[in-house]
């Protein structure tokens, strides 16, 4: 520990949605790194651990060491010459990065993409068609007496859901606690999260909507055959009894993660977990919040909805704002062989996107933006090295309830924000450009 | 001769605390080319912990190392592994028009590598 320290309160943890920020932490400044962070959970304190500053070039082109600028103009090269580019990430950034990359994205022409495709974005889809019993995290805390878990782990993903906000502490109306609540968990295999429920309930794979949907039946008085049990594994009378306490709760939530949405289904799941919790609402008050893994991804929800009117998957390619998952869809137009430049931005596709999106990937001119070296920036044509948000870098990032939250950073990084970077790049496209790229066609008017 | 079994694709508190460290440390790729498979499955194909297996998908395949769990937390026919480059081998790009592409619960045939090089 070097002789310069300073203690940072109420910081805030960017590794998962639920944002805790009431980090106390305890840097050193002299080695730029963060000794201690008090409240974090395991993965907040690798987070803080593992971001002290490292030794790489502010930048590469081709893979040798550039200078920021430089980078900035080859990046803004790649951008201006490309035809139908991708826009990508943005889930582990601010708001305001957020907000230059759909700028960029409008100026030439291009998709604008967030990792949510690839998370919650059924879950989006969902609500756009059944719509949302919403809540805040705090409200759950101070209201919640049934909490129902469905195809989520949040005890290796988001440990302090449960500590915080959804099993254990105290709040308004749940004057005991864990005491007063009952916890239902229901996954198709037992994990770690397990042992905080009440109630266990093992789901065969691929049969969640048929579960969902007879609860609905259940719901409302309908008869459900007995033989649902061989078909999802859950009896009829475990269904009954879950509807039971379901009805006469008093305030009920469903905290729902990907096993509903990169299952079979996919948006047919969340949307029938959205709808059970609309008949719900007939008997008493129920809402339904979907888990979200990235500490900004739900910013990048409420950024790009702000700017474009639509959550992800947006194009521009005609002058305005398209959206339409499964074309403009990052998995999508890349497993087509479609884009032809990218622009990723604090994300890693190359380590978790299927094969054949990651092979084109290695076919196109490919921008990155990230504080560490990832798969993504080893295929990269220009990679940037840059600051990491919350520890660095300042900035509004959204919880998973849509709740925003200024970050309040430890230590300064001699790289530079994402915010930084992609402002350059936008000016440096647009002088390239000369303004909007507009289609072919496009009426004279809209060029003035 | 290989057997179906279903593949559930997911995260684990280990891989979160290391992929902070570094995605291209050696600690992240064991971490995500290790499959975890009923004990029961695992006797019955001959396999005991860290022996290889090969995952193989009508689009790719990947050879990971096994990791045995118990019948209570791991029903026999169910496979677990975390994201990583090796799940992506064998993730198709199909998203039924979703934008989302299925990476839980995917059939993949298992089978059992004898060589201990792998080869």
């Amino acid at each position: 520990m070097g002789e310069n320290v300073k203690v940072v309160r109420d910081a805030t943890c960017t590794f998962c949605g639920c944002v805790c920020d009431d980090m106390h932490l305890t840097v050193d400044l002299d080695h730029k790194r963060i000794t201690k962070a008090e409240n974090a959970c395991i993965l907040g304190k690798a987070w803080f651990r593992e971001h002290a500053i490292e030794e790489r070039p502010l930048a590469l082109i081709g893979g040798r060491p550039a200078t920021t600028e430089a980078a900035v103009e080859a990046a803004a090269q790649i951008l201006a010459r490309a035809r139908f580019p991708l826009i990508y990430g943005l889930s582990d950034t601010t708001c305001e990065a957020q907000r230059v990359a759909v700028a960029i994205a409008d100026m030439i022409g291009g998709t604008v993409d967030t990792t949510t495709s690839v998370c919650h974005g059924p879950s989006g889809i969902a609500f756009e068609g059944v719509g949302e019993s919403t809540a805040s995290l705090g409200e759950i805390k101070n209201r919640a007496d049934l909490v129902v878990f469905w195809g989520g782990n949040p005890a290796e993903a988001h440990p302090r859901l449960f500590s915080r906000y959804s099993v254990t502490p105290k709040g308004m109306f749940i004057p005991n606690g864990r005491k007063d609540r009952t916890v239902v968990l229901v996954d198709v295999r037992r994990t770690p999260s397990t042992p905080a429920a009440d109630i266990f309930i093992q789901v065969k794979p691929r049969s969640d909507f048929e579960v969902l949907w007879a609860l609905r039946a259940l719901v409302r008085g309908r008869r459900v055959d007995p033989s649902i049990e061989r078909r999802t594994g859950v009896s009829l009378t475990v269904l009954e009894d879950l509807v039971a306490r379901m009805k006469s709760c008093r305030f009920g939530v469903f905290l729902f993660g990907m096993g509903l949405t990169m299952n079979r289904g996919r948006h047919f799941n969340s949307g029938a977990l959205l709808a059970l919790t609309t008949d719900l609402n007939e008997f008493t008050h129920w809402v339904a919040k979907p888990v979200r893994g990235h500490g900004n991804v739900t910013g990048a929800d409420n950024v790009v909805s702000w700017q474009t009117g639509f959550p992800f998957g947006v194009n521009f390619s005609r002058g305005y704002p398209r959206f339409n998952p499964g074309e403009f869809t990052s998995v999508d137009l890349l497993t087509r062989g479609e884009a032809d430049a990218a622009l990723i931005i604090a994300s890693d596709p190359a380590d978790n996107f299927p094969k054949a999106a990651i092979e084109h990937l290695r076919r196109i001119p490919v921008i990155t933006l990230d504080p560490k070296a990832t798969p993504t920036t080893q295929l990269a044509q220009v990679a940037f090295t840059t600051a990491t948000y919350g520890i660095n870098v300042s900035g509004t990032v959204y919880r998973m309830d849509d709740v925003p939250i200024t970050l309040r950073p430890a230590f300064e990084s001699p790289y530079p924000s994402d915010e930084q970077v992609l402002t350059a790049i936008r000016d440096r496209v647009r002088a390239l450009l000369g303004g909007n790229r507009l289609p072919a066609g496009a009426p004279v008017a809209a060029a003035s | 001769m290989p057997e179906m079994m279903t593949l559930i694709g997911g995260r684990s508190s280990k891989q979160g605390t290391t992929l902070c460290a570094s995605k291209l440390g050696a600690e992240y790729a064991e971490i995500s080319s290790t499959v975890e498979m009923n004990v029961e499955d695992m006797a019955r194909l001959g396999l005991s912990n860290n022996s290889k297996v090969r995952l193989r998908t009508p689009v790719g395949e990947a050879i990971l190392r096994c990791k045995g769990r118990e019948t209570k937390d791991l029903p026999p026919g169910i496979l677990f592994m975390t994201y990583g480059p090796l799940s992506s081998q064998l993730m198709a790009g199909d998203t039924a028009g979703s934008g989302m592409p299925i990476s839980k619960n995917l059939d993949v045939e298992v089978e059992p590598i004898r060589d201990e090089s792998g080869a």
